[in-house]
C-alpha cells in the first residue's frame, strides 16, 4: 500500500515507472551532450535526483520535467526536446535548489541554443 | 581703396584640417545615428524637442558636461582631474575668444600708421589692399602712406576663427589703449596652470590610481592611448609656444613669461613658427582622431544629456539612441573598481567599460557573448556611471536570443483563472523565490492579517513567473508573454494595490509592466502599516546588519523604507558597504555563466561586509539573498524583514 502511494505521489514529480526499453548507447552519436558539457561543466555533477523538476514553476501548470529533458539529451534523444524546453519560465528555482550546484538556467538556455544551432 | 589686415601662417593648417575632418565626421555620426531612432523614440522628441523639457536639458548639459557635478560628488579628485581638463580648455577657448575680440575691436577703433607698421614686421599678418588701387596685392614697401578722401588709412582687421587659439602670434603687441592686455594674458595662464593640475593628476593615476580613488583603471586600446598621447601633449606644447613668443615679444602673463625669460631670445628667435606649428599639429592629431577613439564622449554626452532629459529611452532593441549611449561612453573605467566580478573573481574582462567598447567597435562572436552574459546585473555600474549611461539595457540587448526566443510558448498557462472576485483587496505576488523561503510568505500573510487587510495571495498555488529572469537573459518575446499573462490576471481580479515580496518581480512589475494600481514591494507595504498605526510591532534589543538588494536598491531605489522598518523594529548597525554601494549576494538571476564556487565567492565577500561588526542577525529583504546567505552561515540567522516584522507584531 505504502509502495502504491510512494508511486502515486512520485508521479506528480516527473518519476512515473515507465514501459522497459532498451537503446544501446554505443550507436548514439553525443556529439551534442559533448557540446553541452563544454558549456555547461557543471553538468557532470548532476546526480539526477530530481530536485529541480520537484520545485519547478512550469510544473505547477503542465506536463513539464526538466530532470527527464535533461535525462533524454543526455541519451541522445532530441525528438521534441525544443518543444518541450520552451515551456520553461526561467525563474531559477532549480538552480537555487540543485544540491549539486548545476547550473540549471544556463543547462536549458544552452541544450536550446545546441538544439537550434544543429537542427 | 581699402586696407586690408589678415593673420595667417601656415602653422594654422593642421588645426584647421582637424577641425574640418572633426566636425565634419561628428555630424555624419550624429546625421546617421538620429535617423535610426525608433518611431516611439521621434514621437518623444518631436514633441519634447522645444518644450520648457530643454531648460532642464541645458542645466545638466552644463552641470554635467563643463561642471562634472556628478564625478565632483562621488569622487573629488577624479572630478578636479576632469575638470581640470574639460572646464580649463572650454575657458581657455572662449576667453582666448573673446580676448581676440576685444583687443581687435580696440585695434579696429585705434589705428595709425605706426600700428600698421607695427603688423608689418611681423610674419603672421598678410596685409593687401582691394578697391581700384593697382599695387600689389601685398604692400612690401617698409613705410608707406595711403592718401585717402579724408587723409587717414583705414585698415580692416579680419578675425578668423581660429586667432583666439593663436592669440599671442597673432598680436605680439597689443594697441596701447588695450588695457586689459595683462589681465587676459594672466587670466590665460591661470586656465592653463588649471589645465596643467588636471594633467598632473592624470599622469599620477598612470602610475598610481589609488590616491584618485580608482582601484583599478581600463586597460586601453592603442588608438586610445595614441589619442590620450596627443591630447596631453597639446597644452605643455602651447606652454612652450606662448613662452617663447613672450620671450621673443614679452607679451605673456605671469606664467608664460616667467618660462620664457629662461629662453635666450637668440636661439629661440628662428624657432618661433616651429614651435607654434608644433601646437597645431598637436591640435590637428587629436581632433582626427577624437571620433575614432574614447574622446568622442565629449560632444556626445551633451547630446545625449540633452536627448535623456528630453525623455528618450533605451528600448529593447538597437536604436539610434543606443549609439548616442556608446559613444557617450569616456571609457573612464569607474565602472571598474565597485564591480564585484573585478573585486572578489579578479575577472577583469566583462566590466561595462569593456562591453561598451566591444559594441562600439562592431565586435561579434564568443567574446562579446561571454562579456556580455557573465555579469550578475547588480546594477552597481549603472550607478556609478557618471555619465549616466543605462549600461543593464546596453547588455540585455546584447544577450539577445534571437531565433529561439519564440512566441506562443505558454500557452498551458490559460488554465490559471482568477479563483475569484479579489475586488477591493490587496494582491499579493509572491514570486518563485518566495516560495522557497516559505517563512518570507507566511509572515507577509500573517501582517496583512494583523493589519485587518483582505488580501489575495494570487499565488499561493502555482505561481507565473515575472518575466524579468526570460528579460535578463535577452528572451524578450517570451518575458513580454508572461507579462500579459499575468497583467490579464491582475486586472481581471479587480485588486487595488499590488504587494510583492521578490525584488525582481517589484522591479518588472514597477517598470515593465504596465499595471493601472499601485506596485509596492512589502517593505514599503509594511513601513506604510508601521506609519499608519495599522499594525502596532515592539521594538527588540537584537542588533542586525541590513543587506540592499541589487533589484531592490540600486535597480528601484528603495533604501529608506527598509531602514526606516528596521529601525521601528529593532537596532540596525551600519555596514561599510551599503546602500548604492551594497555588494551583490552573488546569486542574482543576471548570470548564468558563473559556476557555483565563483558564486560563493562573492556571496562570501558580501557576507564579511555584513558580519564585519558583531550582529546577531542579518536582514535582507530580497529571497534570493536570503536563501544565499542561509547557506553560507550557521554562526548568524538570515531573515528577511517581513519575518523580523512578524515576529515583533503586538496586534
Amino acid at each position: 500500500m505504502i509502495q502504491s502511494l510512494t508511486v502515486r505521489t512520485m508521479n506528480k514529480f516527473g518519476f512515473a515507472i515507465k514501459t522497459p526499453r532498451s537503446e544501446n548507447m554505443d550507436q548514439v552519436s553525443l556529439e551534442r551532450y559533448n557540446k553541452l558539457l563544454d558549456r555547461v561543466p557543471s553538468f557532470k555533477r548532476c546526480f539526477q535526483c530530481g530536485c529541480c523538476s520537484a520545485t519547478c514553476s512550469a510544473r505547477q501548470f503542465t506536463e513539464f520535467s526538466i530532470r527527464r529533458i535533461h535525462t533524454s539529451f543526455r541519451r541522445g534523444e532530441y525528438n521534441g526536446l525544443d518543444e518541450e524546453l520552451k515551456k520553461c519560465m526561467l525563474c531559477g528555482k532549480c538552480t537555487l535548489v540543485c544540491p549539486r550546484g548545476v547550473n540549471l538556467r544556463s543547462l536549458i538556455i544552452n541544450m536550446r541554443q545546441i538544439l537550434d544551432e544543429t537542427k | 581703396m581699402k586696407i586690408h589686415a589678415y593673420p595667417y601662417n601656415d602653422f594654422v593648417i593642421p588645426f584647421l584640417i582637424g577641425t574640418v575632418l572633426l566636425f565634419s565626421i561628428i555630424i555624419y555620426k550624429y546625421i546617421r545615428w538620429i535617423r535610426r531612432f525608433s518611431d516611439e523614440q521621434r514621437k518623444v522628441i518631436r514633441s519634447n524637442w522645444y518644450s520648457w523639457k530643454i531648460f532642464p536639458a541645458i542645466w545638466e548639459m552644463i552641470r554635467e558636461g563643463l561642471l562634472h557635478v556628478r564625478i565632483l560628488k562621488k569622487n573629488l579628485l577624479l572630478g578636479i582631474m576632469h575638470q581640470a581638463y574639460a572646464l580649463g580648455w572650454f575657458l581657455l577657448i572662449v576667453v582666448g575668444a573673446v580676448e581676440s575680440r576685444d583687443a581687435f575691436f580696440t585695434m579696429q577703433h585705434e589705428q595709425n600708421i605706426e600700428n600698421v607698421y607695427e603688423l608689418e614686421n611681423q610674419n603672421g599678418w598678410y596685409i593687401y589692399t582691394t578697391g581700384t588701387d593697382k599695387n600689389p596685392q601685398y604692400l612690401n614697401q617698409r613705410r608707406y602712406r595711403v592718401e585717402t578722401e579724408d587723409g587717414i588709412a583705414r585698415i580692416h582687421y579680419h578675425r578668423p576663427f581660429y586667432v583666439g587659439i593663436f592669440y599671442r602670434y597673432f598680436v605680439h603687441k597689443a594697441p596701447a589703449s588695450f588695457r586689459q592686455h595683462k589681465a587676459y594674458s594672466d587670466l590665460m595662464d591661470g586656465l592653463l596652470i588649471y589645465v596643467f593640475l588636471g594633467l598632473t593628476m592624470a599622469i599620477i593615476k598612470i602610475f598610481w590610481s589609488k590616491i584618485l580613488g580608482m582601484r583599478r583603471t581600463t586597460k586601453h586600446t592603442l588608438v586610445d592611448r595614441f589619442a590620450k598621447f596627443s591630447l596631453w601633449m597639446i597644452f605643455p606644447m602651447r606652454l612652450l609656444a606662448e613662452s617663447v613668443t613672450a620671450c621673443l615679444y614679452g607679451n605673456g602673463g605671469f606664467f608664460t613669461q616667467a618660462v620664457g625669460d629662461l629662453f635666450d631670445p637668440m636661439i629661440v628667435r628662428g624657432l618661433e613658427t616651429s614651435v607654434w606649428m608644433l601646437y597645431s599639429l598637436m591640435l590637428g592629431v587629436f581632433f582626427v582622431t577624437m571620433p575614432f577613439t574614447r574622446y568622442m564622449h565629449i560632444f556626445t554626452e551633451l547630446l545625449l544629456i540633452y536627448f535623456r532629459k528630453i525623455g528618450v529611452k533605451e528600448e529593447t532593441g538597437r536604436t539610434g539612441y543606443t549609439y548616442f549611449e556608446l559613444n557617450a561612453c569616456s571609457r573612464c573605467g569607474v565602472c571598474i573598481s565597485g564591480c564585484p566580478m573585478d573585486k572578489v573573481l579578479e575577472n577583469h574582462e566583462i566590466q561595462s567599460v569593456y562591453l561598451v567598447r566591444s559594441l562600439r567597435n562592431q565586435e561579434r562572436g564568443s567574446r562579446l557573448k561571454m562579456i556580455a552574459d557573465n555579469c550578475l546585473m547588480c546594477d552597481r555600474c549603472v550607478v556609478d556611471c557618471p555619465v549616466g549611461i543605462d549600461l543593464s539595457a546596453l547588455r540585455r540587448q546584447t544577450r539577445d536570443k534571437g531565433a529561439i526566443d519564440t512566441t506562443g510558448n505558454y500557452k498551458y498557462l490559460d488554465n490559471k483563472r482568477t479563483p475569484f472576485n479579489a475586488i477591493g483587496r490587496v494582491a499579493y505576488f509572491g514570486g518563485c523565490m518566495s516560495h522557497l523561503t516559505p517563512g518570507i510568505t507566511e509572515s507577509m500573510e500573517r501582517i496583512f492579517t494583523a493589519a485587518g487587510q483582505k488580501y489575495w495571495y494570487m499565488d499561493k498555488l502555482s505561481t507565473i513567473c515575472c518575466g524579468r529572469p526570460l528579460q535578463q537573459q535577452g528572451f524578450m518575446n517570451q518575458a513580454a508573454e508572461l507579462r500579459q499573462k499575468n497583467t490579464e490576471l491582475i486586472e481581471k481580479s479587480g485588486a487595488t494595490m499590488l504587494v510583492t515580496s521578490c525584488p525582481i518581480c517589484y522591479q518588472s512589475f514597477k517598470k515593465e509592466y504596465n499595471l493601472n494600481i499601485p506596485v509596492v514591494h512589502h517593505t514599503e507595504y509594511i513601513d506604510m502599516l508601521i506609519k499608519q498605526g495599522r499594525i502596532k510591532v515592539r521594538h527588540d534589543d537584537c542588533k542586525v546588519s541590513y543587506h540592499d538588494p541589487c533589484e531592490l536598491g540600486r535597480g528601484c531605489g528603495i533604501y529608506d523604507e527598509p531602514r526606516s522598518v528596521l529601525s521601528a523594529v529593532t537596532n540596525l548597525q551600519k555596514t561599510r558597504y551599503q546602500r548604492e554601494k551594497s555588494v551583490c549576494c552573488g546569486f542574482n538571476l543576471g548570470n548564468t555563466r558563473l559556476s557555483i564556487e565563483e558564486q560563493t565567492k562573492i556571496r562570501n565577500a558580501s557576507l564579511e561586509n555584513l558580519t564585519s561588526k558583531p550582529v546577531d542577525a542579518i536582514v535582507t529583504a530580497c529571497p534570493m539573498c536570503k536563501k544565499a546567505f542561509q547557506h553560507a552561515t550557521h554562526d548568524y540567522p538570515v531573515r528577511d524583514i517581513a519575518e523580523v516584522v512578524a515576529k515583533n507584531l503586538i496586534n
